[in-house]
């Protein structure tokens, strides 16, 4: 319970200082970029909406603390401003449509590079210092080192540019109506698959050497010598025994990956115009859409942290030890 | 006093310098570590000698429009007509001393953080502890994007600042798990009971026992950079006029060079930036062999049959 009441409270204390962060940066920036928007944009939306938008970013001359909380207040109701580039829209409706593109593609890919990223883990570790132990960790290494993005371009370039056998762009096809249809699915699948490719090759090193790692030092322990000696069958020996206790440091190293698996994933869905929050967010940027680039920090960075927790929360699930203890991290 | 610590530390600088050099021959015998130090060391090359070895002004339009790579042109050109390869070699040194400069930076920052809160514990851990996860949460490009849209034109020098600055979250949470094993030893009781400050016993008594893990963070912290750097001016967010690999996979695709099959025109910055990331990764892993042991393989194996062979024998004689 006490584990449970500590990352409930780790929890709120980073959606605060996300949303907070949200409030600041327009306000610390020298010379406003925003007003400069907003008076470009004062013919084409009514006056109270403009009014409303000026109060978000920071632009209004009440007190600071009475603005913070009106904008508090704001996020809470659900009134998280209208889009520039899209008015009348409201920023809400946008995250809502983006918002699904971007945690099926993520979390598809996340499962698979974890699941295949430890099983490749554990077998190199059993076989250390062979050929696959040598050469997997340093080929995953590049794969790492190279740029996400980069590496997205390069297969745009070669598999849809060049051979077309897969869609250069977008996240389904234009003939098909959005919805619970086949069609729709089947075109969302096949033009997921080089970006959820891009994603996979940059996070699968991690959890290969991150597992061989945790491997190696449950490998080393006693009870897997003992066991060994007794006669414990190599299988058993391997998933039983030591795969077992080296897996929960890889889930540790999920709630951290997760922010950076993020990130990454917004210069995908940029390079390959994959219609998730990532793509939302840089578009917003260069069209100097200030309401909405607000809005898809604030759900990316809420999507995060809420990820983090539900790790968190497994994690404790999981470890008896570290509920016990209460704080750990 | 002088004379006191002369005596006393001859002998510990001894050993010290013994532990360097072999821990340096580790490094040098374990090949991973070895290949990405030499990659490391042409970058650097070129880096310093970039004007010398360019061949042309980077941002001259001189040259025939998209031209594939020849012999006057070893990466082809741009479609304004500018010499891919000049690009390239300047573009190294700009990408390496932000990479290399927000890496040591963040480390900066995570060993003052980290430390500081792994040596006091009590309510400033907490408190430095709590801030530190908050940063490891927030996705970190999310965050330096919407730095970015508010400041206008950054410079890549500027941009490589907001990385340390928003970067240095995992670095100080490894720094602070150490710093906390290093204070419960004897020795920094010693040294707290003998009147040292609080400052003198982090820099001159924790700090230097934990050079591994700086070294290694280090490299992590130089990866992470130097790829958040060139995202960054992948989108265009780093003035534009500015010679990097990143504004060069900017310019390419704001000019279309996929869509004119200019391949040469893309590969080599991304390549470039995957290679030096590769080097750093490379060595991070040696450097991980030298301080935990349990890692290092092939030889662990050999020491094991040396030690069996000398077993027998001694039985043979007994």
């Amino acid at each position: 319970m006490r584990y449970f009441l500590n990352r409930i409270g780790f929890l709120i204390l980073s959606l605060w200082a996300a949303v907070t962060l949200n409030f600041i940066l327009p306000r610390l920036m020298p010379g406003n970029p925003a007003q400069a928007m907003i008076a470009k944009q004062a013919g084409n939306i009514n006056p109270t909406a403009l009014k409303a938008i000026e109060q978000q970013l920071g632009l209004s001359h009440g007190p600071l603390y009475q603005q913070y909380f009106q904008y508090l207040g704001n996020l809470l109701t659900g009134h998280w401003g209208d889009s520039f580039q899209y008015f009348p829209t409201p920023v809400v409706s946008i995250i809502g449509s983006s918002l699904p593109w971007t945690i099926i593609l993520l979390g598809a890919v996340t499962i698979i590079a974890v699941v295949v990223g430890t099983l490749v883990g554990i077998l190199i570790a059993w076989r250390r210092g062979g050929v696959a132990d040598n050469v997997i960790p340093v080929a995953t290494m590049f794969g790492q080192a190279i740029p996400s993005f980069w590496l997205g371009l390069i297969c745009i370039y070669f598999f849809a540019f060049i051979h077309h056998w897969f869609p250069l762009a977008h996240g389904s096809s234009d003939s098909v109506n959005q919805g619970y249809n086949w069609p729709f699915i089947s075109s969302a699948i096949y033009h997921s698959l080089l970006p959820a490719f891009v994603v996979f090759v940059g996070s699968i090193s991690g959890w290969i050497i991150g597992m061989r790692n945790n491997m190696m030092t449950t490998l080393g322990e006693d009870y897997v010598v003992f066991a060994e000696a007794k006669g414990v069958s190599t299988r058993r020996l391997i998933f039983s025994y030591a795969a077992r206790n080296a897996l929960l440091p890889q889930l540790t190293s999920l709630a951290i990956a997760l922010s950076q698996i993020i990130s990454g994933q917004i210069l995908i869905e940029q390079v390959f115009s994959y219609p998730g929050i990532g793509y939302g967010l840089t578009n917003a940027v260069s069209s100097e859409d200030y309401p909405l680039i607000q809005g898809m920090f604030l759900i990316i960075a809420v999507t995060a942290l809420v990820i983090n927790f539900i790790v968190d929360m497994l994690y404790g699930r999981l470890d008896p030890r570290v509920r016990r203890r209460g704080a750990t991290s | 006093m002088s004379a006191q610590t002369t005596i006393s530390n001859a002998p510990v600088a001894a050993v010290r310098k013994k532990r360097k050099t072999s821990a340096l021959r580790t490094f040098v015998k374990n090949p991973k570590a070895l290949i990405g130090a030499i990659i490391f060391l042409l970058f650097v090359v070129v880096a310093v000698f970039a004007p010398l070895i360019a061949p042309y002004n980077p941002s001259a339009t001189d040259f025939n429009m998209l031209a594939p790579p020849s012999a006057a042109h070893p990466f082809g050109t741009t479609s304004l007509g500018q010499d891919v390869f000049s690009q390239f070699i300047m573009g190294t040194r700009v990408t390496m001393i932000v990479g290399i400069g927000a890496g040591l930076l963040s480390t900066v920052i995570a060993i003052l953080i980290g430390v500081t809160a792994g040596y006091l514990g009590g309510v400033a851990d907490s408190i430095l502890n709590a801030i530190c996860n908050i940063f490891l949460v927030m996705p970190g490009l999310a965050l330096l994007i919407i730095i970015e849209s508010y400041v206008n034109n950054s410079t890549p020098y500027m941009n490589g600042l907001i990385i340390a600055l928003t970067g240095w979250a995992w670095g100080a949470r490894v720094m602070r798990s150490m710093a906390m094993t290093i204070a419960s030893r004897d020795y920094i009781a010693a040294a707290r009971l003998s009147g040292a400050s609080t400052l003198r016993i982090i820099v001159f008594e924790i700090v230097p026992n934990m050079t591994s893990v700086i070294a290694s963070n280090v490299m992590y912290a130089c990866l992470s950079a130097l790829l958040a750097e060139s995202g960054l001016a992948y989108l265009g967010y780093e003035n534009v006029a500015s010679t990097s690999w990143g504004t060069m996979l900017y310019w390419s695709s704001q000019n279309g060079a996929m869509i004119s099959g200019a391949w040469w025109w893309f590969v080599p910055p991304g390549l470039g930036i995957a290679l030096l990331g590769t080097s750093f990764a490379l060595m991070n892993f040696g450097i991980d062999q030298v301080t935990n042991p349990r890692l290092r393989t092939s030889r662990n194996k050999r020491d094991m049959k040396k030690l069996m062979k000398e077993l027998s024998q001694k039985g043979g004689v007994a």
